[in-house]
């Protein structure tokens, strides 16, 4: 992480992290051992990550789950699956390269995997529509998870997006009728579907892959109704008030969690998933493997059943 | 020479005076037509001169598309809880029934259309912007439970600017708990017209308005995901003109079909009787 983009709070982290840097660089430039002066600074290193990122704030939640070296789609679908095979198109438009999606297995068994898929520099941002996904995208994630029941597969989908695009062509090709028609299927699908929030989960763009039995979300994800930018600049007329509306959403893991929302808090490795994605990788594989297994027992009419009824329940009203 | 001089008369009104109440008169706000206000109100707040459809409150839909006398309201000591304490939410919920009345943002019932029994929810923009919560997506989410129960269609006249962001997530997640009671009246094969007016959009548009069997829009109503505003913003250039309209939907085949207002009622009895395979209204005894 010495090299590479790093947010404000991170900084104490970052200057250990060169000063461990540079005395390796010393030793190995004179052939000393430093080994015992370096070992205390690595544990020092793994308390600082522990204890700057216990305390983190909403809105650094959210600069955490938007930081351009967190682990995308693809990057957890190469460590957690393997046989993918990538299918693309909506049969209808277009593909959509903000939507990732294809066969791939978890552990021997075959799944329909769908994520949001940011760019990771500005040409690929570019194709990827910075992961902000087309009605095209919906439709093709619609269109293979109805392969999936066809062909009794689980789904997982992995969400990752700042939210459906807001365009022209987006709108002209139905965004609001894509994203309706898929929480609509989404509820009646007959197979098990898993949602993980990897990352920024931006309104009714990541709802649109998020209808399922169980909704996981990594520890430092987010997920709300809008930005925290957008929400200060309705409110108070001021989007630098995004500190205020960021606490204000309840977008962390930890609120979702406590609102009843999602099911399973996703541990990230000290210091966030971007400081490792292997490990963040390997615990969400552990989450996923769980879930799908208490799912597999289910008949799909109780499975239906069932989703529908934990949907049913979510709201807060006064009554009588 | 004076034999021509006129005497000079005060000159006096002939008529009496007639006394024209302020508002016996009504000017549309689009096209500048004016008449008298009675005439726009037997049009339901259509303009006659060019056709703009006012916003008309939710209990006006549900007047119009219900037999007179036949509604009875539903649910009516709902409110919304501030689960989240949301700054400010408590205080604009006072305001907002102050000015729009206790029913949060939908009007929910059960009556009947040319006899034939339908459970109706009409939005009620005027409360804070017609926006979703708890309340809207459990009036909703009941609303479809009892058109399963009873095979009675369901129609909904939706009116928003999406979900309402004091609720944070859990007013994101009404979106999917309606969608889930669609889903249910869906398979079970009882119908639902949506109609929706303007505006419809975000959260609303991207669940229920958008979700029945047939989706009938008002003339002019502004529909999509994103509002105007956010997309000018983002591509950074003027919309075309008519983008986003229920013609422009209609074009783009996401609506069924641009019905004006005075239509509505026969429109939607004519569908859901089809839709029911019962006879035409007053086609028998």
């Amino acid at each position: 992480m010495a090299n590479g983009f790093s947010l404000d709070f991170e900084k104490p982290i970052v200057d250990l992290e060169r000063q461990i840097e540079s005395l390796r660089r010393m030793a190995a430039d004179r052939e000393l051992d430093v080994e015992s002066e370096i070992t205390p600074l690595v544990a020092k290193l793994a308390d600082l990550r522990r204890e700057i990122y216990r305390g983190l704030t909403p809105l650094q939640r959210v600069q955490v789950a938007r930081h351009p070296r967190r682990p995308y789609s693809l990057d957890y679908i190469n460590r957690i699956f393997t046989d993918f095979v990538e299918l693309k198109g909506d049969r209808l438009f277009r593909d959509d390269p903000a939507i990732v999606a294809g066969w791939a297995r978890l552990d021997a068994q075959p799944i329909i995997v769908i994520g949001q898929q940011k760019g990771r520099d500005t040409k690929e941002n570019l194709q990827r529509n910075f992961g902000m996904p087309h009605p095209e995208g919906y439709r093709k994630a619609l269109r293979l998870m109805r392969m999936a029941e066809r062909f009794r597969a689980p789904v997982i989908t992995l969400i990752d997006t700042p939210g459906a695009y807001p365009g022209l062509g987006a709108e002209e090709r139905g965004q609001a009728e894509a994203i309706a028609r898929n929480l609509e299927e989404m509820a009646a699908l007959r197979t098990s579907v898993i949602a993980a929030v990897i990352g920024e989960g931006g309104s009714g763009g990541a709802l649109g892959l998020g209808l399922a039995d169980r909704v996981l979300m990594m520890e430092n994800a987010i997920y709300s109704v809008i930005s925290p930018e957008g929400c200060a600049a309705i409110l108070w007329k001021d989007a630098s008030q995004k500190e205020r509306a960021a606490e204000a959403l309840r977008l962390t893991a930890q609120d979702l969690h406590e609102l009843g929302i999602i099911d399973e808090i996703v541990p990230e490795p000290p210091g966030g998933a971007h400081t490792d994605p292997d490990g963040a990788a390997n615990t969400l594989a552990a989450c996923l493997e769980s879930h799908l297994g208490e799912l597999a027992d289910v008949e799909p009419e109780e499975r239906v059943r069932q989703r529908a009824e934990k949907y049913r329940k979510i709201g807060r009203i006064v009554e009588g | 020479m004076a034999w021509f001089r006129k005497d000079r008369r005060r000159r006096t009104a002939q008529r009496e005076k007639l006394e024209i109440p302020a508002d016996a008169w009504d000017k549309c706000e689009v096209c500048g037509h004016v008449d008298i206000s009675e005439k726009f109100e037997r049009a339901l707040q259509v303009c006659p001169g060019c056709g703009y459809h006012r916003r008309i409150p939710g209990r006006r839909y549900i007047e119009l598309l219900t037999d007179a006398g036949s509604f009875t309201e539903l649910f009516t000591d709902m409110r919304s809880a501030d689960a989240l304490q949301f700054e400010g939410y408590a205080d604009r919920l006072v305001i907002a029934e102050r000015k729009a009345g206790p029913q949060d943002a939908m009007v929910a019932g059960c009556g009947t259309l040319t006899g034939i029994e339908i459970n109706i929810g009409a939005m009620e923009f005027a409360f804070m912007g017609g926006s979703m919560g708890s309340v809207v997506g459990e009036k909703v989410a009941r609303l479809a439970d009892r058109s399963v129960q009873r095979s009675a269609p369901l129609v909904l006249v939706s009116a928003s600017g999406g979900a309402r962001m004091q609720e944070g997530v859990l007013s994101l997640m009404q979106m999917a708990k309606t969608s889930a009671v669609m889903a249910r009246l869906r398979e079970a094969g009882t119908p639902y017209v949506s109609i929706l007016t303007n505006p419809t959009t975000g959260g609303v548009s991207a669940s229920y308005a958008m979700q029945g069997d047939v989706n009938l829009a008002e003339p002019g109503a502004v529909i999509g995901f994103a509002g105007p505003r956010v997309i000018k913003q983002t591509i950074g250039q003027d919309l075309p003109k008519g983008f986003q309209t229920a013609e422009f939907l209609v074009e783009h085949g996401m609506v069924d079909a641009v019905v004006p207002r005075p239509q509505l009622r026969d429109t939607t009895a004519r569908l859901l009787r089809m839709m029911q395979g019962l006879e035409p209204a007053g086609a028998a005894t």
